[in-house]
């Protein structure tokens, strides 16, 4: 088999290229800055794959394509930006209660409205759990670098299938459009997950049954099975049932199917813990600016630790609680006005002291203004 | 309605230069011919787009009116609240100004996501107009097909390639769609034609309730033509009937402008590095299949203004 290359692309192609690799072959999109390279490189190579390509009206077209796309059985995805994100919330809300797998880009940029389309942001973390109506699963990753847009890109595709959940890449501008060299691991050692299909006949088939997992089987279009989907509440034959018994198995099950399956979508990496007296709780872009704040606050004798999340949705909470017990002070450095740092909070729940170094001017941070965050923790014993 | 030119020229129109479209760019000649035909202040508003990017760059606005830029979607609909709201205010006797109502979107932002909104503008019985310059591509965010881009033509996503020649299909035909809203005024024209033009934004401005026009524009990065080229290039898309000029007055269509003589689309099509492939010869059958398209719409039209 093939040997590892490395390769410089921009996080937008890293999303393309590993969209490939983990058997996307159909995507459906809308031009909007600063997303748009996703969809112009994947014109070109998804026909060169044997997979779809098409352009729709707008974004909420686009994601409603990529539903149905996937519904006959293959890997889809659709891209966007905030005004974009904003449009397809209806048809997200869509595929979280109708259990369809499909992978949706937000390449964030500055918000809210138009914004500023070249500027970037993480103004999205919240619309990203809660964009949609309703008590809803959802997944929501924020890779820090192109490399790990191409990972969260492939682990996107196996969680979105594996618990047939929609599954949100957000990256920042700045990780759309900047060139890092990438990794590309061998065939070999990339694992895909599949959806689980039937196992008993058309006749049988009961398409929303919980075999015990929270996720039920799926069908796929086309294949003889014929049933049901549908955005109303629905019993396990996909038909619409509005009695409260139903609709409160059905909500308790598939937000259950969350939290029974974390280990499917959990990411998170933690990096000089164990003596750590001040936390950095980081996501996305940011982390690389921290990263070399702590680094220089390390050689002058902080004890700064940091806990990265990659999937932000549903929120690492037990990993962060622990985490919490041991340091004073947490800082969150986030591109928007502390959105994460409310669900830190939340799960910190008074064991640290939580505050954000933020930034909302549609610049990145510079590791000196992380670094300067982290010295105003130890100023006054220093 | 006469339209003299040197009256025209001299007026002060609410749109500057030193706006930062490209030069050769059809949209920007579009706006200043149509704002010069206005005889009332006008309240515009724009949709996402290169005209609204590149004419109100902070801290300047090339805009001397006005101007409402909400999202890609709803130029219509914003333009539409203002209208209502302007006309109830009249009614109550608190403005007593005439004002007129535009709303300027490019083709995606009219063909495409803006479709409904224009729709219920046009049903819903605004007094207001809606321009949509048509480039025929999404130019602003670089040369994504549109549903009004032509057969064939090579853009970002449809490229041209071993697997497809260009865009697969044939354009949507939005003025024929606008027409069959019954509203006072539907029309398609170019700068090229300026008389034509001026006369058609003069009776949209005049009529009571919506109109819309049609006008085609060019882009000199997406359509692959010389920064010169622009008027030449939209005469002969009327010589060659890709593009009639056509008026439709309460469902009454009429035409404006018949070519002496009928050229064949290829003239208009050579030009342009986007259809430069086309031009092969294993491809010989799509110039003829859009030949073809020209001349179903072509005849359309001529069965719609003769009434046969």
């Amino acid at each position: 088999m093939g040997e590892t290359t490395r390769r410089l692309m921009q996080g937008n192609e890293a999303i393309v290229e590993a969209a490939l690799v983990a058997g996307c072959r159909f995507f459906a999109g809308y031009p909007i800055t600063p997303s748009t390279e996703i969809a112009e490189l994947l014109a070109a190579r998804l026909p060169q794959a044997g997979g779809r390509f098409i352009q729709m009206e707008d974004e909420i077209a686009s994601m409603g394509a990529a539903i149905g796309a996937s519904l006959t059985g293959t890997k889809s995805m659709t891209a966007t930006s905030g005004p974009g994100f904003s449009l397809k919330q209806e048809n997200l809300g869509f595929a979280s209660l109708t259990e369809v797998p499909v992978v949706v880009v937000n390449v964030q940029r500055m918000g809210p409205s138009t914004g500023m389309p070249t500027a970037p942001s993480q103004g999205d973390i919240m619309q990203a759990r809660w964009g949609t109506h309703g008590d809803h699963p959802v997944v929501a990753m924020a890779p820090a670098s192109v490399g790990e847009t191409y990972e969260a890109t492939i682990k996107a595709f196996n969680i979105s299938e594996a618990l047939r959940v929609p599954v949100v890449i957000l990256l920042d501008e700045v990780i759309g459009h900047m060139r890092e060299g990438v990794e590309i691991p061998r065939a070999e050692d990339i694992q895909l997950l599949e959806r689980k299909g039937p196992s008993t006949g058309p006749a049988d088939h009961l398409p929303y049954a919980d075999d015990g997992t929270g996720v039920p089987e799926m069908a796929p279009f086309g294949t003889g099975y014929r049933y049901h989907v549908t955005g109303l509440f629905h019993d396990e034959t996909g038909f619409p049932d509005m009695s409260n018994a139903t609709a409160d198995t059905l909500m308790r099950r598939i937000m259950g199917k969350m939290e029974r399956h974390r280990d499917v979508y959990e990411w998170t990496e933690t990096t000089d813990t164990e003596d750590a007296e001040v936390l950095l709780v980081t996501y996305g872009s940011p982390a690389q600016a921290a990263r070399s704040a702590i680094r220089r606050a390390r050689r002058e004798g902080m004890k700064v630790g940091e806990f990265r999340v990659v999937t932000v949705w549903p929120f690492p909470e037990e990993r962060l609680r622990q985490l919490a017990g041991g340091v004073r002070e947490i800082i969150v450095p986030e591109m928007n006005l502390g959105q994460l740092r409310l669900e830190v909070e939340r799960v910190v729940a008074g064991r640290a002291r939580v505050s954000g170094i933020n930034r909302t001017d549609g610049d990145i941070f510079k590791p000196d203004e992380i670094y300067a965050g982290i010295r105003e923790v130890y100023g006054g014993e220093r | 309605m006469a339209v003299n030119l040197r009256e025209l020229s001299k007026k002060k129109v609410p749109f500057t230069g030193g706006h930062r479209l490209c030069a050769g760019c059809g949209a920007s000649i579009v706006v200043r011919q149509m704002l010069a035909a206005a005889d009332h202040p006008v309240v515009a508003g724009v949709a996402t787009g290169c005209l609204e990017v590149a004419t109100t760059i902070y801290p300047y606005s090339a805009w001397e009116t006005p101007l409402i830029h909400n999202a890609f979607e709803n130029v219509a609909a914003t333009i539409s609240g203002a209208e209502a709201a302007y006309r109830s205010l009249k009614a109550q006797g608190k403005v007593d100004k005439e004002i007129k109502f535009m709303a300027f979107g490019g083709d995606g932002g009219t063909y495409d996501i803006g479709l409904q909104s224009l729709s219920g503008a046009m049903e819903r019985g605004h007094n207001m107009v809606y321009v949509c310059y048509d480039n025929g591509a999404y130019m602003n965010t670089g040369i994504q097909r549109s549903s009004a881009t032509p057969m064939g033509a090579d853009t970002s996503t449809s490229p041209a390639g071993s697997k497809i020649p260009g865009k697969p299909g044939h354009r949507k035909n939005l003025t024929a769609i606008m027409a069959a809203h019954n509203i006072p005024y539907v029309a398609q024209t170019t700068p090229a034609h300026w008389r034509d033009l001026v006369t058609k934004t003069k009776k949209a401005l005049e009529v009571e309730g919506p109109a819309f026009i049609n006008v085609l524009a060019t882009c000199p990065r997406g359509w692959r033509i010389p920064d010169d080229a622009t008027i030449s290039t939209l005469r002969l898309a009327t010589d060659t009937c890709f593009w009639p000029l056509f008026e439709v007055e309460y469902g009454e269509w009429k035409l404006n402008y018949r070519p002496r003589e009928k050229k064949p689309i290829e003239e208009w099509m050579k030009p342009q590095g986007r259809f430069r492939h086309l031009f092969r010869e294993e491809n010989k059958h799509l110039l003829e299949e859009i030949q073809a398209e020209v001349d179903r719409n072509w005849e359309q039209i001529l069965r719609f203004v003769d009434g046969k």
